[in-house]
């Protein structure tokens, strides 16, 4: 899967969860060539593409921040000309229209999240082909194979803000665990209207489970 | 006051564009059309003149969907209203392609009026000759009415009027308290408007157009029910004066 892309590749855990009044997205920090190298160890994969909007990244890393790049110029600029923080959805289709019609090119996936007035927090997923998706959690990069059944299993909707940066904190630290290509330091990204709130934590710090 | 006016890009000494002038002339030599914001939605009228009895009902419209939750009403050279009833709908419809939602309409009524603009900059071109007021209802936004004219402007209004009885249009409009009205009512103010301004003695027959979009909709722009618009007709005729000469007995009002 990974090993396809050429050059540097975001082998990767990603996710975002929706919470009462906002949302939790977060990463893995680990860049990867082929899987056997690894070419950076506290690498950035969460974009703030607006005051309330961030995406995090999978896939061919170029690619990614080329698109990001692209992406947050148009919202910007569309956020300025409707005179009001862009939806949610917005910027998630703007990246998806950048997938779906570059789809022969490119080889990135995104997590959009974030926190609009119209409809409060939300999650969407841009597949690599251009599919866009929105949904109350969403999981994605190579490590998340390794917890769709922990994911599935301790998702609750409208969970608090600690219960939810428990429960992905956990997830991260389970993927970052068994996925070689991912590791480093966890980021989050805590997402409300009152503000975005950072929250890293270390690969020593890192909840711990049976056997470690 | 020659040679000023011969072209869109050129200024008279005293600052005007007479080109752009003009265009407004021909919106005024247009039958009336006009638009009404109200508590729950937008409610639109037009004062079709039938000049034919061969006319088929219901054609010649003067109201147009823009996109599902917009519409426009015109007045003004028709054919270019069409046209830019055109560029409306793409606009609208590139916006959705683009960011996946519906066009909040003061932003598409800014991009129709930048188009109607540019046509005001070159002599190569003459300026569009007509004018429209756009429509919208939104869960979140509520209702929304906005007038572009043809020198390229849009302003928001709670009810504004266009054509040639727009002056005696606007002073009915404003005896109304629109913001504690209902679509349902309101329809029957917009019908009895179009009749009072309605000029029996140069015009003779007329048709009207009514449209809506509100919540009594659920947020889709359409064409009033006939019942409704039957019951708004019958309203708008019982309200009138009996001092008024002429009577409705020669307004044919031919409804469709």
């Amino acid at each position: 899967m990974d090993s396809q892309i050429k050059g540097v590749s975001t082998g990767t855990t990603i996710l975002a969860v929706t919470f009462n009044g906002g949302v939790i997205i977060g990463s893995d920090s680990r860049a990867s060539i082929g899987g056997y190298y690894v070419s950076s160890k506290t690498i950035n994969k969460l974009i703030q593409v607006h005051d309330r909007i961030f995406c995090c990244i999978a896939g061919s890393l170029a690619d990614a921040q080329a698109v990001t790049k692209a992406a947050k110029f148009q919202i910007s600029f569309h956020s300025i000309q409707m005179e009001s923080p862009p939806l949610v959805k917005a910027a998630a289709s703007v990246l998806k229209e950048l997938c779906y019609n570059n789809k022969e090119e490119l080889q990135a996936g995104f997590i959009t999240a974030g926190w609009d007035r119209k409809k409060g927090p939300q999650v969407y997923t841009v597949a690599l082909g251009g599919m866009l998706l929105s949904q109350p959690f969403t999981i994605g990069g190579s490590g998340s194979t390794y917890i769709y059944g922990y994911a599935d299993a301790k998702y609750k909707p409208d969970m608090s803000k600690e219960e939810c940066l428990q429960f992905a904190t956990n997830a991260l630290a389970l993927a970052m665990g068994r996925d070689n290509v991912s590791g480093g330091v966890a980021h989050l990204v805590v997402i409300t209207e009152e503000g975005v709130e950072h929250v890293v934590i270390p690969g020593d710090k890192l909840p711990k489970f049976h056997n470690e | 006051m020659t040679s000023y006016d011969l072209s869109a890009s050129t200024f008279s000494p005293d600052g005007r564009v007479f080109q752009v002038e003009y265009a407004m002339k021909a919106v005024e030599n247009s039958s009336t059309a006009i638009g009404i914001r109200c508590k729950d939605g937008v409610v639109f009228g037009v004062e079709k003149l039938v000049l034919s009895k061969l006319y088929e009902q219901g054609s010649n419209k003067r109201i147009f969907n823009v996109d599902r939750h917009v519409g426009m009403a015109v007045a003004g050279l028709l054919a270019d209203a069409r046209s830019l009833s055109e560029v409306a709908r793409e606009e609208a419809s590139n916006f959705r392609s683009n960011y996946g939602h519906n066009i909040p309409l003061k932003y598409l009524s800014e991009r129709v009026a930048m188009y109607v603009h540019a046509y005001t900059l070159y002599s190569a071109v003459r300026p569009f000759g007509c004018s429209f007021i756009f429509g919208s209802y939104d869960q979140d936004d509520g209702p929304q009415l906005y007038m572009v004219d043809p020198s390229g402007i849009s302003f928001g209004y709670w009810g504004c009027a266009i054509g040639k009885a727009k002056q005696a249009a606007k002073t009915e409009i404003e005896k109304l308290q629109m913001k504690d009205m209902t679509c349902r009512e309101l329809v029957k103010e917009v019908a009895k408007i179009i009749y009072i301004v309605h000029d029996e003695v140069k015009d003779k027959a007329f048709e009207l157009e009514l449209s809506w979009v509100g919540e009594v909709t659920n947020g889709k722009h359409e064409l009033v029910p006939k019942d409704i618009r039957v019951e708004a007709e019958k309203y708008a005729k019982a309200s009138f004066p009996s001092s008024v000469a002429g009577e409705e007995g020669n307004c044919s009002g031919i409804s469709t």
